[in-house]
C-alpha cells in the first residue's frame, strides 16, 4: 500500500482537461471545458442536471472519445497519459484511473471476494504465466494470489465488508454495494479514483459512512479523487477543490466556500432569467464585501 | 436390464463427447451473446487434424505406442482449432462486435459452409477412415465396455475437470465471468476484453479438438459433412441444459447422448434424431431456460 503525503497546495496536477468538447449530433454536451485536479485532492464536479457531468468523467475513462480537447493523466512517476488516445482497459491498467457508476455495476453473479479480486486481474495473470504456469502450481502465482488476497481484505474491512466477503454482490445492501463499488476501483491500485455519484440514494448514516471512506482513501493511500456529486452535504465537508458546470461549460471554479458564494453558481442551480444574473451578482457582491469571505479564484488559472 | 445399462453406457460415451463441443457453444453464448455455428465444424476440423496426425505418426514412426499418438494427435487438434477458431473470431466475429445482433449470426453460418467446402476441398468428400486404435474390450456383469468407451469417460472427465477449475478458481476465468456480466465495466477494471474473449473461443475450440479426436478414435472415420449434425445435437444440448451455463452444456450433452442411443435401442434408430429434437422443444415448451439456465430476471 502506498503512503499517502499530506494534502498540499502545491500546483501538483494529476488530472488535466484541457479545452474538452464533446458534441452528440447536434448537441454540444461539453463546451471548451478545462480544469486541473490537484494530486491527493479530492476534486468535486458539481452542477445542475444534465450539465453535462457525466459526460466528462466518460470522456476522461475512454467510454466515448471525446470531440475535441487533451485530458493528460500524470502519474507519481512523472509519466503522462493522453487518456483520450489509450484503449479502455488501458486506462485503468496503465493510467491508473478507476471509476465507479452513477447506476451499481457490480458483477452481481460474483462474490464479493471475487469482485475484488477481478479489479486484480493484470497483477494476477502476469503472475501465473498467464494461467499455465498457475495452473501447474508455480510459488510465484500462489503468492501473487495471497497477497491480492490481503489486499481484498484490506478494503473489506475499510469498506466494512469483511463479513459478507463470500456472499454473491448482488445480494448485499444498496449501500454496501456502494462501499463495495468504491472497494473495488481502489483494488485497482489507482492514482485517480473518479466516482460518479457515490452518495445517490443513501440514506444519512450511509452517507457519513462514506465519507469517511473517502477520506481515509484519500489520506491512507494518497489517492486524488474526482467526484461528481448532488449531496451538497458531501461536497462541500470533503472535497478540496470544486468545479462547477452548467450546460457543458464552466462556470465557477475554486475551493468549496468559494464556489458556495458564487453568484453564477447561486443563479445556476435557483434557476434565475439571464438577465437576472446580474441583480444576483450585484446582490451576492454586496454580501460578500461585508463578511470579506475566502481566497477563491475564479475560472481562469495562470 | 442388462441390455438397458448397456446402452447407458453407449449413451454416455456418446454424450461425454456431445458435452465437449456443448461446452464450446455454452461459452461463446454466455460471454458474447452470440452462436458461433462454425463450432461443430472446428470440431469436425480438429478431428481432421488428428487424423492427418495419426497417418503422419503411423507413416514416421511405425509402432508407436498408442497412448502416445492419441496424445499428440490430441495436442495437435487442439492447437490446430485454437488457431482456426481465433483467427475465425478475429475476421469474422470481432468487427461486427456491436453490429446488430443478427449480423455474427449470419456470418458464423457463412464460417462453417466455408469452413467444411475447404475440407471437402483438400481432403476430399469420401469418408476418411482409420484403423481401430483401441480394440480391447471388458465384460463386466455381462456388460461390453470397450477401452475406448472407458478413454472417452475418462478424458472428457479429466478435461472438465480442469475446464471447471480454470473457469471457477483462476484470475482468466475470473475474468471470463466478469466479462460475460459487464463487458464494459470488466473493462474498466483493465481486463483486456477483447484478449479474454478471444481466449475463450480458443479454449471451446480446444475442447472441441479433443471431442473430435475421440469421435474419430470411437467411429474410426472422419468426413467434411461431420460438423454439421453432431455441431447440431452439441448446440441442442446447450440449449436443452441452458445455454450459458457450464454443468448444463454437460449435463445436456449426457442427456441428448442417453436419449439418442436408447431411442435406437428401443425404437427405431432411423428417428434418433427426431426424437433428441422433440425432446428439446418440449423442454424449452416448458422450461425455456433449459435445464440448469438461470431466467434472466430484470430488476426494476
Amino acid at each position: 500500500m502506498v503512503t499517502g503525503t499530506a494534502t498540499t497546495m502545491s500546483k501538483d496536477p494529476i488530472l488535466k482537461v484541457e479545452h474538452l468538447s464533446m458534441r452528440f449530433g447536434g448537441l454540444m454536451a461539453i463546451n471548451d471545458f478545462s480544469f486541473e485536479a490537484t494530486r491527493g485532492e479530492i476534486t468535486a464536479l458539481i452542477g445542475p442536471n444534465g450539465a453535462g457531468k457525466t459526460t466528462v468523467f466518460n470522456c476522461i475513462t475512454g467510454f466515448y472519445k471525446p470531440t475535441m480537447g487533451m485530458i493528460t493523466m500524470r502519474q507519481k512517476s512523472g509519466q503522462e497519459f493522453l487518456l483520450e488516445r489509450l484503449p479502455d482497459f488501458e486506462i485503468t491498467k496503465r493510467a491508473k484511473v478507476a471509476r465507479t457508476f452513477q447506476n451499481i455495476r457490480l458483477f452481481s453473479g460474483l462474490t464479493v471476494l471475487e469482485n475484488l479480486l477481478v479489479a486484480q486481474h493484470n497483477a494476477l495473470m502476469r503472475a501465473s504465466g498467464y494461467t499455465i504456469l498457475g495452473l501447474l502450481g508455480f510459488p510465484a502465482y500462489k503468492k501473487a494470489s495471497l497477497a491480492s488476497i490481503e489486499l481484498a481484505k484490506y478494503w473489506l474491512d475499510k469498506a466494512s465488508l469483511t463479513d459478507r466477503a463470500d456472499d454473491p454482490a448482488g445480494d448485499l445492501p444498496y449501500g454496501a454495494q456502494r462501499r463495495l463499488e468504491i472497494a473495488r476501483a481502489m483494488c485497482t491500485e489507482p492514482e485517480l479514483l473518479c466516482l460518479d455519484e457515490p452518495a445517490a440514494g443513501l440514506n444519512p448514516r450511509e452517507s457519513l459512512a462514506l465519507n469517511t471512506l473517502l477520506r481515509d482513501i484519500r489520506t491512507d493511500t494518497g489517492t486524488s479523487i474526482l467526484l461528481i456529486e448532488h449531496d451538497m452535504s458531501v461536497v462541500m465537508e470533503i472535497s478540496d477543490h470544486v468545479v462547477v458546470l452548467e450546460y457543458g461549460q464552466k462556470i465557477s471554479d475554486g475551493n468549496p466556500q468559494f464556489v458556495q458564494n458564487d453568484p453564477k453558481v447561486i443563479a445556476a442551480y435557483l434557476g434565475v432569467e439571464d438577465d437576472e444574473v446580474d441583480e444576483v451578482i450585484a446582490e451576492v457582491e454586496e454580501v460578500a464585501a461585508t463578511v470579506g469571505h475566502g481566497t477563491g479564484h475564479t475560472g481562469e488559472r495562470p | 436390464m442388462v441390455y438397458f445399462v448397456q446402452q447407458l453406457v453407449n449413451g454416455l460415451t456418446l454424450g461425454s463427447i456431445y458435452g465437449m463441443i456443448a461446452i464450446g457453444y455454452t461459452m461463446v453464448y454466455g460471454i458474447i451473446g452470440m452462436i458461433n455455428f462454425a463450432h461443430g465444424d472446428i470440431f469436425m476440423l480438429g478431428s481432421f487434424a488428428a487424423l492427418i496426425v495419426f497417418l503422419i505418426l503411423t507413416t514416421l514412426f511405425a509402432g508407436i505406442p498408442v497412448v502416445l499418438a492419441l496424445l499428440v494427435m490430441m495436442i495437435v487438434a487442439m492447437l490446430l482449432a485454437g488457431l482456426w477458431n481465433w483467427t475465425i473470431e478475429r475476421i469474422a466475429y470481432r468487427p461486427l462486435r456491436g453490429s446488430f445482433r443478427l449480423a455474427p449470426l449470419i456470418t458464423a453460418i457463412g464460417m462453417s459452409i466455408a469452413l467444411s467446402n475447404f475440407i471437402q476441398v483438400v481432403q476430399g468428400p469420401r469418408n476418411k477412415p482409420i484403423p481401430p486404435l483401441i480394440n480391447s474390450n471388458y465384460q463386466v456383469l455381462g456388460i461390453s465396455i470397450s477401452l475406448k468407451q472407458i478413454v472417452i469417460i475418462v478424458v472428457t472427465a479429466v478435461l472438465l475437470t480442469i475446464f471447471w477449475y480454470i473457469v471457477n478458481k483462476t484470475p482468466l476465468g475470473r475474468a471470463q465471468r466478469a466479462t460475460e456480466q459487464d463487458r464494459k465495466m470488466a473493462a474498466l477494471l483493465g481486463i483486456d476484453v477483447d484478449r479474454t474473449i478471444s481466449i475463450t473461443f480458443i479454449m471451446g475450440a480446444a475442447l472441441a479438438a479433443v471431442a473430435g479426436t475421440m469421435y474419430l478414435m470411437y467411429y474410426g472415420v472422419s468426413v467434411f459433412t461431420d460438423g454439421f449434425i453432431p455441431g447440431v445435437k452439441a448446440f441442442t444440448a446447450a440449449v436443452l441444459g441452458g445455454i450459458g451455463s457450464l454443468p448444463g452444456a454437460v449435463l445436456g450433452g449426457i442427456l441428448i447422448g442417453l436419449i439418442e442411443s436408447l431411442w435406437s435401442a428401443y425404437f427405431s434408430i432411423a428417428y434418433k434424431d427426431v426424437a433428441t429434437f422433440v425432446i428439446l422443444a418440449v423442454v424449452l415448451i416448458f422450461k425455456p431456460t433449459g435445464i440448469l439456465g438461470r431466467p434472466e430476471v430484470e430488476k426494476v
